[in-house]
């Protein structure tokens, strides 16, 4: 039976909980961001074969900000791409399962760490789509503290200029970056703008509002690449993490795994 | 060694659709014919090296063979992580294509100056480096990256440089090539890697080291350290030439490639660029002569 996308996030969550607490690894906040937008992408937009990762009709989604791997692997997982007894080698000394994401992980394009580089990878691939018509999408996901690097706004340039339409970004607009919020680092509004001027079609939405981000994710960018701006919470779903700079470092101890669970379980039920 | 690139890239993407060529705003009078025959397989990625090499790699990453154009420190050094993670780490088949190593642009200034360009692309496992040293070896070095698909850096001069082949040699990575074309064997023998060939036989061509044998190594990397004692032991004394600085250039990868067999180190002697030419302006020519290799 399908699973929900809402479903899908919530188990996103509670195993990306469980791997960082295990691994005693970072970046749950990050990770906790975006967990609705994976979860709506894997649920309900892209085309994916998970018993064939490598198919070449499929969607190709990059996460650029590659510390977040948590939900990339808990979603692959809940969608079959591999046994979910896996997710328990995150952070294990050479397991294919690295802090950040690893393209050995079946189901993973593209492995970052270093930020700036996942949009220029995937204007590269959706540059192949187009020239070839072919009919897949390509969707990179960006932090919001990603678009210091300049890399991204060349991508954008060029992308713009060759009318690359099959590609979509989503910005995890979350506010915070790992020493204080957004605008005390490099401010980064009027973000819109900013994205329009580059030639981008760009819309705004709730990071979390499930049924919002499966309509505008569905629809590519007409002759031009989409910019999906995505208004997030960092640390969502769990109260005492929500909006902390703390947790972009921290992981959570047994005690705090055990309350966040519960949270993200009475939430959802 | 321009003109041979884009001569022998033209050859090999008729046959092999999946070769892009994309250029950083550079190549104007070089790659107008490819771009006339290929339009839909080359781009002009701007003055944008960063995306130019992500994108590399993207485009890589569906199975093409993308060159990447540009003037030698720009498409290296401007985007050295973009190399190492996206391109070498995933091992894909990108290669770079830096025109003017070495002090080939003498005259634009340090920016343009290639002398520490080896040691970068060497520092990468999944790296092989090629760098021709007449135009027989370019056309060689392309049949072979071509044939032989992988994350790669062909180091090219500039123009001008004198043809060592009369045909088309056959290049292997580690395996030296030799120019002299005398059928004994001596004990001595002078190793080059790009224009360091041209260099030696300039030297040999005025009377020094006559009693030297002349070899080239264009396919080189440090997957092919290996390779190198079993040659180097054949010889009594070896000596490298490059245009680059000592420090992680050619000669110091041949030496570590002694570490096992270290007797066979005090063989070696290198000539490489003194330090002291970084920050000068001038033709090529004063500054390798200023730098030591006149």
């Amino acid at each position: 039976m399908k699973i929900s996308s809402k479903e899908l996030s919530k188990n996103i969550r509670i195993n990306a909980l469980k791997m960082v607490t295990k691994a005693n690894a970072s970046h749950i906040g990050s990770a906790l961001s975006i967990a609705d937008i994976v979860g709506v992408l894997y649920a309900d937009v892209l085309k994916i074969f998970p018993r064939n990762p490598k198919n070449p009709c499929r969607d190709r989604l990059i996460l650029s900000k590659g510390h977040a791997c948590v939900t990339i692997y808990a979603a692959l997982a809940e969608m079959k791409f591999f046994p979910k007894k896996n997710l328990e080698t995150y952070g294990d000394d050479f397991s294919l399962m690295m802090n950040h994401i690893s393209h050995k992980v079946p189901g993973v394009e593209f492995s970052s760490g270093s930020l700036g580089h996942g949009l220029p990878f995937g204007v590269g691939k959706a540059l192949y789509a187009k020239r070839r018509n072919l009919c897949w999408r390509v969707f990179v996901i960006l932090s919001d503290g990603e678009l210091n690097e300049g890399s991204n706004w060349e991508a954008l340039m060029f992308a713009s200029h060759h009318q690359l339409c099959n590609l979509t970004v989503i910005v995890d607009y979350n506010k915070l970056q790992s020493l204080t919020s957004i605008d005390k680092t490099l401010a980064l509004e009027p973000l819109s703008e900013k994205f329009r001027s580059f030639g981008a079609d760009v819309v705004e939405l709730n990071g979390h509002d499930h049924v919002m981000l499966s309509q505008v994710l569905k629809v590519s960018g007409i002759n031009r690449p989409k910019v999906i701006i995505a208004h997030t919470i960092k640390g969502k779903g769990v109260s005492f993490m929500e909006n902390q700079v703390l947790w972009h470092y921290r992981s959570p101890n047994n005690d705090e795994l055990l309350q966040a669970i519960k949270e993200i379980e009475s939430e959802n039920a | 060694m321009r003109k041979a690139f884009i001569d022998e890239l033209i050859k090999i993407a008729k046959v092999n659709r999946n070769i892009v060529l994309i250029v950083g705003d550079l190549g104007f009078s070089v790659v107008e014919p490819f771009q006339e025959q290929f339009p839909d397989r080359f781009f002009n990625a701007g003055v944008a090296e960063q995306n130019m090499m992500s994108m590399a790699a993207g485009l890589a990453s569906e199975g093409c063979h993308v060159f990447i154009y540009s003037i030698a420190n720009f498409p290296t050094f401007r985007c050295a992580e973009q190399i190492r993670n996206d391109v070498a780490y995933h091992q894909l088949p990108v290669t770079i294509v830096a025109i003017g190593g070495g002090l080939a642009y003498g005259n634009l200034g340090y920016s343009h100056h290639a002398v520490q360009d080896y040691a970068l692309m060497r520092s990468m496992p999944n790296m092989l480096i090629s760098a021709p040293g007449d135009p027989m070896e370019v056309r060689a070095c392309l049949r072979y990256l071509t044939e032989y698909p992988q994350p790669s850096y062909l180091r090219l001069g500039k123009e001008g440089e004198a043809f060592m082949h009369d045909s088309l040699p056959n290049l292997e990575p580690g395996i030296w090539k030799k120019i002299s074309k005398n059928n004994k064997t001596a004990s001595k023998a002078i190793i080059t890697t790009g224009n360091g060939l041209q260099i030696a036989a300039g030297w040999q061509k005025g009377g020094r080291y006559p009693d030297f044998e002349l070899y080239s190594l264009p396919l080189w990397g440090m997957s092919y350290k290996k390779d190198q004692p079993k040659q180097i032991e054949k010889f009594d004394q070896i000596m490298t030439i490059e245009d680059h600085l000592l420090d992680a250039g050619f000669g110091s990868w041949l030496l570590e490639s002694l570490t096992t067999t270290p007797h066979l180190m005090q063989r070696i002697s290198i000539k490489a660029l003194n330090p002291i030419v970084c920050g000068l302006v001038a033709s090529q020519s004063a500054l390798q002569s200023k730098g030591g290799l006149s």
